[in-house]
Order: structure tokens, then C-alpha cells, then sequence
């Protein structure tokens, strides 16, 4: 998504305002999570709360886990600045949720236990599969980790005032200071409820905003666009091209976004916190009608932007593209709610930063260190211990990794993420729990083709060096010539588990009688905790 | 091999058993004869839309009322079609799919097909 621009100079709004607002919602959440967390004993509860959330309440949470703060202020800022290009872009993450709800939730739900790579190693060779597997979320964790703390800075930039790099640094180690706290004592349990917090302030907040918009010009939405015209000078707005002038580039990105979704292994764990698959489909239900209604609120939010403030206004402003929600906002509600949306905006840092670092440490934890380390020879209270150690390590790494990444091209990172999520992590996810000859060999050859396939385009793009706006603006070593790898990856990384499986004879009859058994009809799912 | 997926051997057998059942093969047809062809729809809209927005810029900005052009309509049908596939697809597994895969999991459970 799009990169948040360290900004130079001027503030809006109230600091201290902002501040207080963020604090209460530390306050409360932080009550909230001592609060449900008291019975956060068996490994079932750290990784995946229990269980014991219902469809809706994980359908929120996991709204909120999407819901990133690129997603939030970036859209509504591609918009107000691109206008329709920036609209194209969030129908790609909408659409992918559909690949979520028929192909993927319900049946990994009912096969696996804490973590991707429980699905993808069940009738395979265990310990190389699964080190794949483990490797490709913790690379996708990673990037996606450290465009949201890197994020974080420029936010601090607009919100808070902060322009000089050390007092940013140091807000970006409160936020991951506080998002280790959340996580360890609350684990999978209290980061839900962070989530679910979260998802209801973000909605609530944009859906005031949108009518607030609409309230201005008598809810025509024809009428919004012709202030939004007049603004910006340039009819264009309601045309797609003004952003993605590379088709095949666009093309790319598109394959990547829709495929890239349900090959996230921070939204793959939150199906582990419902009881059923019933409930696991019930969630995504719940997702896509949160997501889609957001996105129609920043349709508006976007154009309200560019038509209210104007995109010279939003571009010159600290944060630059990013802060057009905000100052939106600060143009409705004044400081009040431009406090409130700030806040939001933390929070959500914050809670997806949590929701990542789960992920992360589930996956060393339990695939890396409990499988491929010990071979399954370890107390699952053991496992726990080391997932909590990692946690504290991934969150510094996060917390050092922001504070170097502040200011950089984050749009790469996200990007990338997604880009590994559709090529190195989707294809081996639909072969195993459809293809009946998919074997181990066609496993490694898809996720380490997909994940190194991406990783080398990546690299090669011009995203990384040969351009003004680049990762390394002053070398060129680019040959790729496109932003987005998913167009080349994800069909090489589908050909390479194709290749692997058909040059390979492996077939564990019975466990794959068990594994389609159970995806199917949940006999032998992994149950609910009742406490 | 060992891993953290065994099970009794009696069990394993069941799981066969049940896999190579009519009853099992008439819900795995089912369930696929659903979703692959919707998915095979709902991507294959998704990307028409893509190609028209990247290269029928022309035909997307065309205007249909007031400021209301094609490309905005056809990217909020994208929305209408999202939301219609969800709905359509959960009632139906509500309705289908699960009374079949609870009788076969409870089948599973009992050790007896029949």
C-alpha cells in the first residue's frame, strides 16, 4: 500500500488531545485484556484464545487484523489524491476474501491446529514442510511487521507532532513496548478483543465520517464529485489511470492482492479461534461485510477529501498522502475528532502489530521449535514458554526494524508481503487440501519457488533501486521493470508444485483419507476449550 | 513416521472407510461442483474488471448520470456480486453441506457407516 511519507513541518489539531484519547484506549483495552486473560493456560489459549470465539466476534477481530493503518489512511488517501485508482485497489481486497470463504476457511479450520503449517505438513513429509511453511510465514509476518512499525513513524510525525527522528524512534518503541505487554498477557484471547475493539472504533469512526460527508451534500453522491472535481481541477479523478500508468504493472498487483489474502498466515490463525468451521465461515460472512462496508466508507471518505480539503492541501501536509483522512476529519469535527481518529489509527498499529507478532511466535514456537527441533518431544506448557520468549524477541526485532525502517518506501513491504502470501504460500495451501497426488517434493518446489521467485523480482524491481522514488535511489541495479512479482510468481510457484508432485511417488493413503475426512465433516477437528 | 497427527489404527481404518463411502464421495461432489465453479466466476468477473479499468479507460469513464460513470458502477457492482456470492454460498452450506458432513462425522464418531 501506499508509502507513508515522513513529513517536514506543520501540525494540526491538539497534541495533547491526541494523546489523551490514544491513552484511554491503552487503559481500556489493557483492563479488557488482564481481565480475559485470566484463564490463558493451555497452549489452545495462547494461540488460538480457546476456541471459544463465536463467528461474529472473530469476523470482527478479523476486520480489525485487516484493516491495517495503509489500508485505512492509505486508501482514503490514494483516492483523495487518484481518486478511482484508489477504489480500484480496495476491490482487489475485498474480492480475495471470497478465495477465503470457499476455498480455505472452513476446511483448514477442521484440519489444522495452531498454524498454517499444521495444514500444509498433515499428510506430507513433517519436518521439511513444515520448515517451509514456517520459514514463508515468518518472512510474510516480517515484511508486514515492518511496513506497519515503519508506518508507525510517519504517523507520529502527523498525529503527534514529532518530527525529529529520536522522539519518533522512541514512540515507535512505546507502541512496541505496549503491543509485547498486550501480547504476552493476553495472547491469542486478549489480542482478539484488541482486534474486536479496534474494528468497532475504525467503523464507527469512518461510518460518522461518511455520513457526515454525505450530510454535506444531501447524501448525492454525483453532487460530492462534482465539489471533488471542481477541487482538484481535473475531471480525471472519476477515471481510472491517474495512479497505475503501467497496465501489465497493475495486472501484477491485481493477481497478487486477491490471491494474497488467504494466503496471510496472521488471517489463516484467526480461523483457529472459533469452535467449528461453522462458525470459521461464519467469521468470514462477518469479514467481508465489515471490509466491503468500510471500503464503501472510504469511497466517500476519499472523494470527501479531495473535494473538502483538496489534494494540494493533503499532499503538503505532514504525512503527505496519508493524512487525508485526518484532515478530513479535522475539517468535520475539529480537534474532537480528529483526536479520535487519530487514535484510532494507533490503535490500529497496534493491534495488527499484536495480531503479527501471535502469528509469528505460533509459527517458531510450534512448528520450528516443538516439530522440527525437539520432533514433537516437548510439553505443550514448554512450547507456550517459548512462544512468549519469541514474542519478546519478534517485538524488539519489530521496534528495531521500525526505527530503521521509519521513513523508507513502506508500499514495497506490504506489497511483498502479499506478493510471498499469493506466490509462496496459496498455491500449496489449495494443492493440499484439493489435489490428491500433491506430494512433499511439489511442496518445497512451490513455496521455496514461490518465496524466492518473489524475493529475486522483487529485487530486481524498480522498487528497490533505479528510480527517484526507490528504496536506493542513487543505484541501479533494476531489470525486472515492474513493481508487483505476482503475475510471474504465482503461476510459476502453481507450475512448480505441479512439476514437484508429478515427478514424485508419494501417497500416504491414510493420511490423506484422514485429512479429507476431517476437512469435510470435522470429524476429529480440534475441539473448543470450556473453562 | 511420527508425527503430531496419530491416531489409533482402528481410527485411521474408519477414516478410510468413511473416504472410499458413497455417502462421503456424494459430499466432496457436492461441495466442489459449488465452489469451484463460483470461484472460477467471481475471479474470472474480478479480472474482466481489472483489464477494462486498466484498458478500456474510455469505456469506464464514460458518464451514465451526472457524474456517475460506467467504471464506478461496474467497480461498486464488484461490492453487489462480493456480497450476494457470500451470502448465497453460506446459506446453501448451511442448508446442504452441513446436516451431510454432521451425519458423516457422527458416523465417524459411532465407528458404524451404516
Amino acid at each position: 500500500m501506499n508509502a507513508i511519507v515522513i513529513p517536514a513541518a506543520t501540525q494540526v489539531g491538539n497534541t495533547t488531545l491526541n494523546i489523551a484519547i490514544f491513552s484511554i484506549f491503552v487503559l481500556v483495552t489493557l483492563g479488557i485484556v488482564i481481565r480475559v486473560s485470566k484463564q490463558n493456560t493451555s497452549a489452545a489459549d495462547y494461540y488460538a484464545g480457546g476456541r471459544a470465539f463465536s463467528g461474529r466476534q472473530n469476523g470482527i477481530a478479523i476486520t480489525g487484523d485487516y484493516l491495517s493503518a495503509a489500508s485505512f489512511l492509505g486508501i482514503a488517501g490514494a483516492i483523495a489524491v487518484n481518486g478511482y485508482d484508489g477504489f480500484l485497489y480496495s476491490i482487489g481486497f475485498l474480492v480475495a476474501w471470497l478465495v477465503a470463504l470457499l476455498l480455505v476457511a472452513e476446511l483448514l479450520r477442521n484440519t489444522g491446529k495452531f498454524t498454517m503449517a499444521d495444514v500444509l505438513s498433515f499428510r506430507l513429509k513433517q519436518r521439511p514442510v513444515r520448515t517451509a511453511a514456517a520459514i514463508n510465514t515468518l518472512a510474510v509476518s516480517a515484511f508486514y511487521l515492518l511496513a506497519q512499525m515503519a508506518g508507525a513513524g510517519g504517523l507520529v510525525a502527523l498525529l503527534l507532532g514529532i518530527t525529529d527522528r529520536t522522539g519518533q524512534s522512541i514512540v515507535i518503541a512505546v507502541v512496541g513496548a505496549l503491543m509485547i505487554i498486550y501480547v504476552l498477557i493476553g495472547g491469542m484471547k486478549g489480542t482478539t478483543w484488541v482486534q474486536i475493539i479496534k474494528a468497532g472504533l475504525l467503523i464507527f469512526g469512518a461510518g460518522v465520517m461518511t455520513l457526515w460527508v454525505g450530510a454535506k451534500y444531501g447524501f448525492n453522491l454525483s453532487g460530492l464529485f462534482d465539489d471533488a472535481i471542481k477541487q482538484a481541477g481535473n475531471s480525471n479523478i472519476l477515471n481510472p489511470g491517474l495512479q497505475y500508468k503501467n497496465k501489465i504493472d497493475f495486472i501484477s498487483l491485481s493477481i497478487a492482492l486477491v490471491l494474497g489474502t488467504a494466503g496471510l498466515p496472521h488471517v489463516l490463525m484467526r480461523f483457529y479461534t472459533v469452535p467449528t468451521s461453522k462458525e470459521a465461515r461464519r467469521s468470514v460472512v462477518w469479514a467481508i461485510w465489515l471490509i466491503g462496508l468500510f471500503y464503501l466508507f472510504t469511497l466517500v471518505l476519499g472523494y470527501g477529501a479531495q473535494a473538502l480539503v483538496g489534494s494540494a492541501a493533503i499532499k503538503a501536509a505532514p504525512g503527505g498522502v496519508n493524512s487525508a483522512a485526518p484532515l478530513l476529519a479535522y475539517k468535520l469535527g475539529g480537534e474532537l475528532l480528529l483526536g479520535v481518529i487519530s487514535a484510532v489509527a494507533f490503535a490500529t498499529i497496534l493491534a495488527v502489530v499484536a495480531g503479527l507478532t501471535i502469528t509469528a511466535s505460533a509459527s517458531f514456537a510450534h512448528d520450528i521449535y516443538a516439530q522440527v527441533i525437539k520432533k514433537g518431544a516437548v510439553s505443550p506448557d514448554e512450547e507456550v514458554k517459548v512462544a512468549r520468549r519469541t514474542a519478546v524477541v519478534v517485538g524488539i526485532l519489530a521496534i528495531i526494524g521500525g526505527i530503521f525502517a521509519n521513513g523508507q518506501n513502506i508500499a514495497f513491504l506490504v506489497a511483498l508481503a502479499f506478493a510471498v502470501a499469493a506466490s509462496a504460500n496459496l498455491p500449496t495451501i489449495l494443492y493440499s487440501l484439493f489435489w490428491k497426488n500433491f506430494t512433499t517434493r511439489g511442496a518445497l518446489f512451490s513455496m521455496y519457488g514461490g518465496l524466492i521467485s518473489s524475493l529475486v523480482l522483487i529485487i530486481g524491481s524498480p522498487v528497490v533501486s533505479g528510480t527517484a522514488t526507490s528504496m536506493f535511489p542513487s543505484a541501479n541495479f533494476q531489470w525486472f521493470g515492474l513493481n508487483n512479482p505476482g503475475i510471474i510468481s504465482v503461476p510459476l510457484s502453481f507450475f512448480l508444485g505441479w512439476l514437484g508432485s508429478v515427478t514424485e511417488k508419494e501417497h500416504n493413503a491414510a493420511k490423506y483419507a484422514e485429512m479429507e475426512v476431517r476437512s469435510l465433516t470435522g470429524a476429529g477437528a480440534e475441539k473448543a476449550i470450556s473453562h | 513416521m511420527s508425527g503430531p497427527n496419530d491416531i489409533s489404527e482402528e481410527r485411521a481404518a474408519r477414516y478410510l472407510e468413511v473416504q472410499n463411502s458413497q455417502e462421503f464421495a456424494a459430499l466432496r461432489k457436492k461441495f466442489r461442483g459449488f465452489v469451484f465453479p463460483m470461484t472460477g466466476a467471481f475471479l474470472a468477473w474480478y479480472f474482466l474488471y481489472v483489464v477494462l479499468a486498466t484498458y478500456a479507460t474510455d469505456f469506464m469513464s464514460q458518464k451514465l448520470f451526472g457524474n456517475i460513470t460506467v467504471g464506478l458502477v461496474l467497480g461498486l457492482l464488484q461490492f453487489v456480486t462480493t456480497f450476494a456470492i457470500t451470502m448465497y454460498y453460506a446459506r446453501w452450506a448451511d442448508r446442504e453441506l452441513d446436516p451431510a458432513a454432521e451425519k458423516l462425522a457422527e458416523h465417524m464418531e459411532r465407528g458404524t457407516l451404516q
